[in-house]
């Protein structure tokens, strides 16, 4: 056999194409610098290790959550349903351990709830054919719903100790959420590209029908990418639940907003099949950062609002002209 | 058109090409998959723009610049695929995006089901314009696109392969139709890979060749030899490596095999080594057949036997396991996962044995990939580079291998060769000839009348979901298979 004839050959690449990879690549992490270096000369109090701990710390719960929103969003699905299943496993937790269970029954009750909606969002979305987005729409309002009739819409309070210490503690020097999201992240990374289920998310996402023709059981591990981003939202609950020593009924409300906005702000398109964990992480941080700064320049809260949607905006829009 | 050239990220698709149609003349545009003609039509089209050249309509130079502008040009295309929607009844379709409208933006469905049933009586289909497009056969939505495109009173008419799903008598309504519009100053290019009907029909004849202008000649003055000459060019003597291997044992059997809606009781068997050709209009239900043997859609009843035992295939996985291999006819809708590497995609397959706990074994897969890429020689800058950005040609070996990495034994091809260029075209045979060689069974399922009698050792001829013919090497012609093809009789070996 021999080679195509040159002009049928790849065309080479004209160099603004190098530039713009470089920038489509790792325009977010110019932007996140930027943002920082800003904050930085903008206010005096933004460049301080205990600033710094204390936006990471923040940043913890949406960061887990999109992790879990990653994966999903690879898969070309969507999961709305991750405030309220925060805010279920949380009630759980607290009962369990409100009622004296041990804290491995508690914590592993409440990961299991996580891992139980979001299987049932799997099998609704694999085997009911329902879409992403109406399946776990539904899950939302029932998981918000279970959450009220189990709390009977009050707090649950009177937790141990040793729980509180998973969302005020530290590990040397360093907030235990900002560790067990490191962890997240590791895993996640290696996950989404080492291993043979990360090969197929984005297999699946990009294109579901020839992945199903080579062999890949789509319907199981979309399932559960869904479990995955259930457990997630389930961690999320430890440690949102251990940081306000309480089950609020009403937490997690509109979290699936900022874990969507986190992931896209990553550079993962709601098309599936493209985009990247550390993106994903970086995404939290600058809605993380944006949220500390504009609030050390003592901006509005409702202003900072609509700098946070336009923040996004720019950075999307920017994304597909570089595409 | 002169002067017309038009490149794709990979390809050169036109280069140099012109192009002319005079009013009240048919005008065959051939050449082979890959030779330019439908890249030519989208840029007359509006769909493409062209890198360089000059389009004149009625000595005016115009920049075609939308499918809309075309439009409003009075230049309408009938699409090879179907560019409908199926939801919708007839007349809506036939009137999409300009519907008759009432004042304040209703629309006048009186009107429009009036209008819709008189062009359908011109034309002699007896289709109700409020049914809806779904429910109707593939021919018969084929006859309501050309309905669509003659609705608008255009002044240049494209017909990209109006006749592939039509049976004779449809195509021969067609022709009287053509022939009707003719005196009224129409002009119509008429592309087809039925080189006969271009005798039938058309009164002058364009041949494109790799992308390249061939030349242009009245009808009556050529012979089918001398057409065909022009539009394979030198490369007629090799075009079809074919080799006689000596068959082996049974590698792949059916029987009575049915899938609901798609065939019905459909039997073979493909021996070791043994090309066996498929050949069938569209909608005769011959891709249906390899995607049942592969377990991606249901069968009702009937059997598979591999290497003599029967075996049952519930999902693709399963037909992998068992050996089985298949290549899509439509590589970037299913075949392809273009935003993954040329490597993710050929060991997609066969990750499962390329992991330990999970892991991928990232240099046995490194190894086995930069094999396959020498072995197939495809011209890809890095392994790493996304599939989306290949040639036809070279993703379509990307494709083909995935499944040299399963080992597959029995391969499903399923229009092995369409869209890619001659070349490409070559290459792809020499490798099913390679694979026939190493003793692979080849099922080989196309629409491509050349390659099935060039290429297949045994032909079957589907029509309607059902085999209607069977031929060898020896005894298979052109005009036997089409005659299977289109139903007209019911042939023995």
């Amino acid at each position: 056999m021999r080679p195509d004839p040159p002009a049928t050959a790849v065309a080479p690449r004209p160099p603004r194409t190098a530039a713009r990879e470089i920038l489509r690549r790792y325009g977010i992490f110019f932007a996140f610098i930027l943002l920082m270096i800003a904050l930085t000369f903008l206010s005096d109090s933004f460049l301080t290790v205990s600033n710094m701990l204390n936006i990471a710390r923040q940043v913890s719960i949406n960061a887990i959550i999109a992790a879990g929103m990653t994966f999903v969003i690879l898969t070309f699905g969507i999961d709305l349903s991750v405030g309220s299943v925060l805010a279920f496993s949380g009630a759980i937790i607290a009962g369990l351990l409100a009622a004296g269970r041990p804290l491995v029954v508690g914590i592993g009750g409440g990961l299991l709830v996580g891992a139980v909606m979001g299987l049932i969002n799997g099998v609704v979305i694999t085997r009911g054919g329902v879409q992403p987005f109406i399946a776990t729409l539904a899950m939302l309002t029932i998981g918000r719903g279970a959450t009220l009739v189990y709390t009977d819409g009050r707090p649950i309070t009177g937790l141990p100790e040793a729980f509180v210490w998973l969302g005020a503690g530290e590990i040397a020097r360093i907030p235990v959420p900002v560790v067990i999201m490191a962890l997240v992240f590791a895993a996640s990374y290696v996950i989404l590209t080492r291993t043979v289920f990360g090969r197929y998310v984005y297999a699946i996402g990009g294109n579901e029908e020839a992945a199903r023709l080579s062999g890949v059981n789509v319907g199981f591990y979309k399932t559960l990418a869904y479990v995955i981003a259930g457990v997630l939202s389930a961690l999320s609950g430890v440690i949102l639940t251990a940081r306000l020593n309480s089950a609020q009924p009403t937490a997690g409300m509109g979290y699936e907003l900022d874990a969507i906005a986190a992931v896209v702000l990553g550079g993962t398109t709601l098309a599936g099949g493209e985009g990247s964990i550390t993106g994903t992480l970086l995404g939290a941080f600058i809605i993380g950062v944006l949220n500390n700064g504009l609030n050390l320049l003592n901006v509005n809260p409702f202003y900072q609002q609509v700098v946070k949607g336009l923040v996004i905006l720019l950075a999307v829009l920017l994304d597909r002209r570089l595409r | 058109m002169e002067g017309i050239s038009k490149a794709f990220p990979g390809v050169q698709a036109l280069r140099d090409v012109q192009f002319e149609v005079r009013s009240g003349e048919v005008h065959a545009l051939v050449g082979e998959n890959g030779a330019g003609k439908s890249t030519l039509m989208r840029i007359l089209g509006g769909v493409h723009q062209r890198d360089a050249g000059e389009i004149r309509l009625r000595g005016q130079v115009v920049e075609i610049s939308s499918p809309v502008h075309a439009r409003q040009l009075g230049i309408s295309i009938i699409h090879q695929e179907l560019n409908q929607v199926p939801a919708l009844s007839v007349a809506e379709n036939i009137f999409l995006g300009r519907e008759p409208r009432r004042p304040g933006g209703f629309v006048d469905w009186t009107t429009m089901y009036a209008r819709a049933d008189d062009l359908l009586r011109d034309l002699g289909l007896p289709i109700d314009p409020r049914r809806r497009l779904g429910t109707l056969t593939v021919a018969e939505q084929q006859l309501v696109e050309i309905a669509k495109a003659l609705s608008v009173e255009a002044d240049l008419v494209i017909m990209d392969e109006p006749t592939a799903a039509l049976t004779v008598e449809e195509t021969e309504r067609l022709f009287r139709f053509i022939r009707d519009l003719r005196p009224r100053g129409v002009g119509i290019v008429y592309i087809t890979h039925r080189l006969e009907e271009i005798f039938s029909i058309a009164d002058r004849v364009t041949v494109l060749r790799d992308g390249q202008y061939v030349g242009t000649h009245v009808v009556g003055e050529l012979t089918m030899d001398e057409l065909i000459r022009l539009m394979v060019g030198r490369q007629l003597t090799e075009k079809f490596p074919k080799e006689t291997v000596a068959l082996g044992a049974p590698a792949l059997e059916v029987r009575n095999l049915s899938a609901p809606g798609e065939f019905a009781d459909v039997s073979f068997m493909v021996r070791q080594s043994e090309i066996l050709g498929v050949a069938g209009l569209i909608g005769s239900g011959k891709s249906a057949v390899a995607r049942a043997i592969f377990g991606a859609i249901p069968t009702t009843g009937g059997e598979i036997l591999l290497e003599g035992r029967p075996v049952t295939i519930h999902s693709p996985a399963e037909a992998i396991a068992h050996g089985i291999g298949l290549v899509t006819e439509d590589r970037k809708r299913l075949g392809l996962v273009l935003g993954m590497s040329v490597a993710a995609n050929i060991t997609l397959p066969i990750l499962p044995e390329l992991q330990t706990a999970g892991m991928v074994h990232r240099r046995r897969e490194a190894a086995l990939v930069g094999q396959a890429v020498r072995d197939l020689d495809m011209a890809v800058a890095s392994p790493e580079q996304p599939a989306r950005n290949l040639s036809g040609g070279t993703q379509q070996k990307v494709v083909v291998a995935k499944w040299l990495q399963t080992r597959a034994r029995a391969l499903l091809l399923v229009e092995p060769t369409r869209g890619i260029d001659v070349g490409a075209k070559v290459e792809m045979y020499r490798l099913m000839v390679d694979l026939a060689r190493r003793g692979v069974a080849i099922v080989m399922i196309s629409s491509e009348l050349p390659e099935i009698l060039g290429m297949s050792d045994r032909i079957l001829v589907m029509h309607e979901g059902r085999i209607t013919g069977e031929f060898t090497r020896e005894t298979a012609t052109q005009e036997a298979i089409l005659a299977s093809a289109t139903g007209r009789t019911r042939s023995a070996t």
